[in-house]
């Protein structure tokens, strides 16, 4: 088909108001959160309805074009980065709240639905939603099933995965399926769900998407401990967890991070090397008394300052100081490089010591912010992409962060996805033989690979050479294979 | 221009400041977590940023995305010439975080990527050396409002208001408009800045016929949003109410504390000279000797934020002039546009040898009234006023100049007022300048949608500090077959220390028009 008759298509589908296909209005979508990996397009749509989705991925699949689905934009890992000669599929304008069902504790929303506005369409009911990625303000919800997003009280409360009770699902022909529980809590068969949430758009495009409620916690308790390294706060985050306490939360920031939120929202952070800010919630004498715990705990690995949080606004404050902190970065670098790679949480203080060894090596700035209860470790490479050669040698930097993550037991990410970025470290983590099961159940969904190709997986195998419009495979010219 | 010479919104007193905004709200709803993240883009609670679930009517879409937009073909390559285009370090601070969407007004309604923030950045980067300056990328910087919601929620400190500025500067300059879009442009900007024009042309119809400007268009073009513009344009008139006329002096009651210029304006003057003269009575009340030069005139900030730019500085050179000569010790301004405009002088003439010093001694000098009120303490005794009134935040109060606390403030200080908090409170009501009047689409969905958060409060009255802003949402609210009374806050303290009974503000306080 060509471009012409495509964008026609689309507009006999949405309009001409759903549409994006002049080339400036293209470049805008040209990356996501995530600057470094750029992209231009062929088509943007914004479809208002689940009937839209499944027909311009119908027109894709019968096109053979490939497609990728967009939500806020704000992925760190290039997950929604286009494809060359491909749709991009914005879900930006499906943001109704469907259904909420607060005796079964569950909302029925659509993809584009933000994070933030399911709390609080079910503040007043005295219930919440869990997962809290720092852009929760801004992110989709179908981002969020998508990249299987954590955020800082994933610790206790898991990741999105833990969260999502179903979704309808537009698969890569354009039929509609349900996957996962309705009202009740169980659903035989195969758990699908647990392949669909997290599977970065290759799979399908949800369009509809059941999650669950929390009742809020009876009491929360926050403190922030301040320490002369950042290993005698690993050493406190060790402590605190061997205790058996599981706090709501555990973040720790290094000198850098405060600074950059310092400027950015004067949160009032005291000056340290690290500084913890520990979460507890539960029913009112429990976390009272894992409270006093931790506050041992903070004391025993030589915490300089503890602060408790008086009351909400401080509490608020702590948090205002952490939830800025990417964003911040803007502050005190031009360009910034995050990797989300995870370790056990016993090597925490080793490999921040390896990062901070890696940074004077090549002389770069690396500032740390993380999730330090789960190992969820954000290293950010700073840098200024002005000065030639700096990005190449941010990257490779962030690289060999990631490698030696690897190598302590870790893992590439916890909650940012592969995307497009972290692909290539697939085959550090994974055997051929690994990949290989995980693409078999890949091409069951999308066998003609045009569900968001190219990401996830160094060299698609099996279903499709490479992204791109589709191609028959030789082996399949040949008459030698078909497709799964 | 060096680091050095940029103004740093970190370090200059204008700027918000996110640190105060979890203290702004005394109803906080949410919980202490959505507080902390709606924090993190310098809101005060989740609630003050967009909320719904609503998306622009097909109608609105049409003219943005849609093929209802005319367009006049023009085209240069690339966008932007070496007269202060966007600065590419300036741009370079956007990190594409996104943070900025949820409070863009444009975004809220059309949720696409080019009608956002770091959308519009984006095309500027593009426009350095990619892409042209053509129908396309002018259309998504014309939809802009410059609300500056965006650089009050962004972490990175990205300075926006420099940014599409500077851009508007640029299109004015290299982009060719439709000979209709040119001539409604015109006609506001011949206009708007001068009272004795403005007065004349008053009457929606008389301006209308005036200027003969129906015939004028009809000739210009086929697809024409005269028709929509010339609408939103009379129903935004309010009645000429009887004019009160400002003294050039008014001394102070009791002691003098203070030498102060006020800022009359164009718009306040001819529509609202209530507020001019409650404005000096307060100040007088407060111990201030108040001086209104009589030739004064516009401060400039319409043409400012429309990128017209040798008009603005003129305008700013004259205003310079004006209140220079009365040795003073603030310039007090009570339009939130006129005041962002006024304490940017200093930026805006920054390359005139013999305006740069000066109007950066000026620019320290200017202060919106609640927030001169705030800083130089109360004397005089407030009677009380038992009423309930949502107040309204002014973008270019707000967001521009940081002053969100010292209305409220005002407010509260007066016995039995009581200040409620309007949802969506981040978000613009579509006023914006001439926004309403060349974009009259997306600006009545903003009205509309603004009308029903303020609704939702159950508040008497509506208190609010832009001439702008009141037009806009009395205009929605009668749209909508609904009327409140409105006022500014220097009304209020007037009424407050006169002793005024409570009905005088709310009795007949509607905007007739």
């Amino acid at each position: 088909m060509e471009r012409g008759q495509l964008i026609r298509a689309m507009e006999s589908i949405l309009g001409t108001e759903g549409v994006v296909h002049e080339r400036e209005q293209l470049r805008s979508y040209e990356c996501d959160g995530l600057m470094n990996y750029r992209v231009i397009p062929d088509l943007v749509v914004l479809p208002e309805t689940a009937e839209h989705v499944q027909r311009i991925v119908r027109t894709c699949y019968e096109e053979g074009i490939p497609f990728v689905a967009r939500g806020s934009g704000t992925g760190l890992s290039g997950g929604a980065l286009p494809v060359e000669s491909g749709v991009l599929i914005v879900l930006s304008r499906m943001r109704k709240i469907l259904e909420v069902d607060i005796p079964n504790q569950r909302i029925v929303v659509e993809p584009g639905v933000i994070n933030i506005w399911v709390s609080q369409e079910v503040a007043g009911e005295g219930y919440y939603y869990a997962p809290d990625p720092a852009s929760q303000i801004v992110s989709s919800i179908g981002g969020n099933l998508a990249e299987n997003s954590g955020g800082v009280h994933c610790l206790k409360y898991g990741f999105t995965t833990n969260h999502v009770m179903g979704a309808e699902v537009v698969l890569a022909d354009g039929s509609i399926v349900h996957i996962g529980g309705g009202k009740a809590p169980d659903a035989p068969g195969y758990e699908l769900l647990g392949a669909l949430v997290g599977s970065e758009g290759t799979l399908g495009i949800a369009t509809k998407i059941t999650l669950r409620l929390l009742r809020k916690p009876e009491a929360v308790r926050t403190l922030l401990a301040a320490f002369e390294d950042t290993e005698a706060a690993g050493d406190a985050v060790s402590a605190i967890i061997g205790g058996g306490i599981v706090p709501a939360a555990i973040e720790m920031m290094d000198a850098l991070c405060i600074e950059a939120v310092e400027t950015a929202v004067h949160p009032g952070f005291p000056e340290a090397e690290a500084i913890l800010i520990v979460e507890l919630d539960g029913p009112e004498a429990e976390a009272e008394d894992q409270f006093q715990r931790t506050i041992e705990a903070c004391e025993e690995a030589n915490a300089s300052e503890i602060r408790i949080a008086e009351d909400d606004a401080e509490r608020a404050l702590f948090w205002k100081g952490r939830k800025a902190a990417f964003a911040a970065m803007g502050r005190i670098s031009n360009d910034y490089y995050v990797q989300d790679s995870v370790v056990p949480r016993t090597e925490l203080g080793a490999v921040l010591k390896r990062i901070n060894q890696l940074g004077e090596e090549y002389g770069m700035r690396v500032a740390n912010v993380f999730h330090a209860g789960d190992g969820n470790l954000h290293p950010l490479v700073l840098y200024d992409n002005d000065n030639p050669g700096e990005a190449e040698k941010a990257e490779k930097l962030a690289g060999d962060i990631v490698l030696t993550c690897l190598e302590h037991g870790g893992s590439l990410t916890g909650e940012h996805g592969i995307g497009e970025d972290k692909k290539k470290y697939m085959p550090k983590m994974f055997t051929d033989d690994d990949m290989a099961t995980m693409q078999l159940l890949r091409c069951a969904f999308d066998p003609h690979n045009l569900c968001n190709p190219g990401k996830i997986f160094p060299t698609p195998r099996l279903c499709g050479e490479r992204p791109g419009p589709f191609r028959m495979h030789p082996v399949q010219k040949a008459g030698l294979a078909e497709n799964f | 221009m060096t680091e050095q010479d940029r103004p740093d919104p970190r370090q200059s007193g204008n700027r918000y400041d996110a640190t105060s905004a979890a203290e702004r709200r005394d109803d906080q709803s949410g919980t202490t977590r959505e507080q902390a993240m709606a924090g993190a883009i310098g809101a005060g609670n989740p609630q003050d940023v967009g909320q719904s679930t609503f998306a622009a009517t097909t109608d609105s879409l049409q003219h943005t995305m849609g093929k209802d937009r005319p367009e006049s073909g023009s085209y240069t390559f690339p966008a932007f010439d070496s007269h202060h285009p966007p600065e590419k370090d300036l741009i370079d601070d956007c990190v594409h975080c996104g943070f900025c969407l949820p409070t863009c007004p444009t975004y809220v309604l059309f949720g696409e990527e080019m009608d956002s923030p770091r959308g519009r950045i984006y095309l500027m980067n593009k426009g350095l050396t990619e892409e042209p300056m053509n129908d396309t990328m002018v259309r998504h910087w014309d939809l802009c409002l410059g609300c500056m919601a965006c650089v009050t929620a962004c972490p990175s400190g990205v300075q926006y208001d420099k940014l599409i500025e500077a851009t508007r500067a640029q299109v004015e300059r290299r982009y060719e408009r439709r000979a209709d879009d040119k001539a409604f442009r015109e006609m506001i900007f011949q206009l708007f800045p001068y009272r004795s024009r403005l007065r004349l042309a008053a009457g929606p119809l008389r301006l209308y016929q005036r200027f003969g400007i129906g015939d004028k268009l009809k000739k210009a073009g086929v697809m024409s949003r005269l028709p929509a513009r010339m609408r939103a344009m009379e129903a935004l008139m309010p009645k000429l109410q009887k004019e009160e006329k400002i003294p050039e002096h008014t001394s102070p009651t009791g002691e003098r504390r203070r030498r102060v210029g006020v800022l009359t304006g164009c718009v306040q003057q001819v529509f609202f000279s209530q507020v001019n003269s409650a404005t000096v009575r307060v100040l007088a009340a407060e111990g201030c000797e108040v001086v209104a030069p009589k030739s004064q005139g516009c401060c400039g900030a319409l043409s400012t934020h429309a990128g017209r730019e040798e008009e603005s500085l003129n305008f700013a050179r004259k205003t310079i002039d004006t209140f220079e000569r009365e040795n003073l010790d603030n310039v007090i301004v009570n339009a939130a546009g006129c005041g962002s405009t006024m304490k940017e002088y200093a930026y805006l003439l920054r390359d005139d040898p013999e305006y740069a010093e000066r109007a950066k001694r000026f620019s320290a000098k200017v202060k919106d009234v609640s927030e001169f009120l705030q800083e130089i303490g109360t004397v005089a005794e407030r009677h009380p006023l038992p009423v309930a009134a949502a107040y309204h935040d002014a973008c270019h109060l707000a967001h521009q100049q940081g002053v969100r606390q010292q209305p409220r403030k005002t407010l509260k200080q007066i016995p039995g007022m009581e200040v409620k908090e309007i949802t969506e409170a981040e978000v613009c009501c579509g006023s914006a300048g001439i926004y309403n009047m060349v974009e009259p689409e997306p600006a009545a969905e903003l009205g509309e949608r603004k009308a029903k958060n303020v609704l939702k409060t159950g508040a008497q009255m509506i208190v609010t500090s832009n001439p702008g802003c009141m037009l806009q949402i009395q205009a929605s609210l009668k749209k909508m077959g609904r009327e409140i009374p409105m006022a500014h806050p220097a009304e209020v303290l007037d009424a407050s220390i006169r002793g005024e009974p409570v009905e005088t503000l709310l009795d007949g306080r509607g905007l007739q028009g």
